[in-house]
């Protein structure tokens, strides 16, 4: 019930009242969009957002998540780097069998 | 979404859980006993077993699974309340399927189906105003249960129903608050947690800032995290930097959906339609102040409870259960003397192991055996 699914909205009506189309792995969905959108439904056509037991909660911020994968991949080279150094790159990765 | 993949990049985990291991190594060095982090929300629960994360983790790193499974922390008596309304001969009862196999003192809303009554799983509270509208004659009664995750969406359909004029349409309101209930649990003299991974989706909601205080007065650590292996893996990484450098600071790892400030529309349905209750009963944890909600003088009309007028219920735990317990790290699941014995997925005891976000369950899952 708590977690929400990423999809991507395709359709919306005329006002927030009016139920808007997901597009959430491929199967559409009618969702409301009340709880995020402040201006005019059609400038939501083809963002992303989290829904949530028929509601959108939140818009996912594209460049948020590819900066969050960008820090991962810059640590996982830094990481190399010093595990080099220290020589224990292959005890890390044995760590994960 | 595109990322989901990319969130669960193997090699990608293996860098984050070797940081994680050099961290905790200087840190257990200098303290003798594990770090106990609390992941506050059943969906981590389910994620970390789910994914195998507590197996790869060093043994420094022990998880407590914390109060944030709506389910899990569902009194006896409210299930209990539901049935007496959902058992009425003109209701139609409509609850979130997760709350179906919860045992009450006379069996769950699924026996109470099964002895006749209308009880429909939902997937949307919206259903449930196509219900109203398609019964005049029935009465619709929505369980509406969880924390600021779902409590916007309730809302919303309940500002509908006014909007619509539905009469015949009412809510049994066992929504609650997470906020007040960590602070019970920091109070709490034995209670012993290291840092906390907060809930993404409740904090999509509420935003960043009401965690403040867990930084500041009780000077913990908090990482608010989503839900994908490497979201908790580097949410992780987050914390043990923080204990390791003497830090106690609110970060967030889940920005692609949480902000600081929260879902201001959604902030603005729950002040006009609920209001603070000035206490509220959990399960395994008892009463605490000010940690649930009903609605306000203009949407009380919805109220179910009042339309029904429904006795107060009140259930005692059972004393051999150790719910509480587990909900506040003093035991791990398989501590419980009713676990795999009189607890089971199929035939559950405590609400920990109906949800499968519960902490017992995830165990009997995935741990059986192992711990
Ligand atoms: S095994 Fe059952 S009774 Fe024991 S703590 Fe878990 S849910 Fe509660």
């Amino acid at each position: 019930m708590c977690l929400g699914v990423p999809g991507q909205i395709v359709a919306v009506g005329e006002d927030i009242h009016q139920l808007a189309q997901v597009d959430v792995c491929g199967v559409k969905r009618d969702v409301n969009i009340a709880l995020i959108c402040e201006g005019e439904p059609a400038e939501l056509v083809g963002q992303w957002v989290l829904v949530h037991v028929g509601f959108a909660m939140s818009i996912i911020d594209e460049e948020e998540a590819q900066a969050t994968l960008e820090a991962l991949m810059a640590m996982s080279v830094l990481e190399h780097e010093v595990g080099d150094f220290l020589g224990i790159n292959a005890g890390a990765d044995d760590a994960v069998r | 979404m595109q990322y989901v993949d990319e969130f669960r990049d193997p090699e990608l985990a293996k860098t984050l859980l070797s940081h994680i291991r050099h961290k905790v190594s200087a840190i257990a060095k200098a303290s003798e006993r594990p770090l106990q982090l609390m992941e506050v929300c059943g969906g981590h629960t389910h994620a970390i077993y789910k994914f195998g994360i507590d197996q790869l983790l060093p043994p420094e790193i022990e998880f407590v699974h914390g109060p944030g499974c709506p389910v899990c922390v569902l009194p006896m008596g409210r299930i209990d309340g539901c049935i007496e309304i959902a058992e009425r001969p003109e209701v139609i009862f409509c609850t979130y399927g997760d709350a179906m196999r919860v045992p009450g003192r006379n069996g769950s809303l699924l026996d109470a189906k099964r002895r006749g009554a209308d009880v429909r799983i939902v997937y949307s509270p919206l259903d449930t105003l196509t219900f109203a509208e398609q019964n005049p004659d029935k009465q619709v009664v929505f369980f509406g249960l969880g924390f600021e995750t779902t409590m916007p969406s309730t809302a919303l359909t309940l500002q509908q129903a006014k909007r619509r004029g539905l009469t015949n349409f009412s809510i049994f309101c066992q929504h609650i608050t997470i906020i007040p209930t960590l602070r019970s649990l920091l109070e709490q003299p034995d209670v012993r947690i290291d840092g906390f991974l907060a809930p993404g989706h409740v904090s999509m909601v509420i935003g960043t800032t009401p965690y403040g205080f867990i930084a500041e007065d009780f000077h913990k650590p908090l990482v608010v995290t989503g839900f994908e292996p490497l979201d908790i893996l580097q949410a992780l990484a987050m914390l043990v930097d923080q204990i390791h450098d003497g830090r106690c600071e609110v970060e967030n790892q889940y920005k692609r959906i949480v902000s600081q400030q929260g879902n201001a529309l959604a902030r603005k349905a729950l002040d006009e339609v609920f209001e603070l209750k000035e206490s509220s009963e959990w399960r395994g944890l008892g009463s605490i102040a000010g940690s649930g909600v009903q609605l306000t003088p203009a949407y009380r009309e919805f109220d179910a409870e009042l339309r029904f007028n429904t006795q107060e219920h009140q259930v005692a735990d059972d004393p051999q259960a150790r719910c509480g317990d587990v909900l506040t790290g003093r035991c791990k699941p398989n501590d419980c003397p009713l676990f795999g014995t009189r607890c089971t997925p199929q035939n559950a005891f405590g609400a920990l192991m109906v949800s499968s976000e519960g902490a017992c369950a995830a165990y009997y899952q995935y741990r059986r055996g192992l711990a």
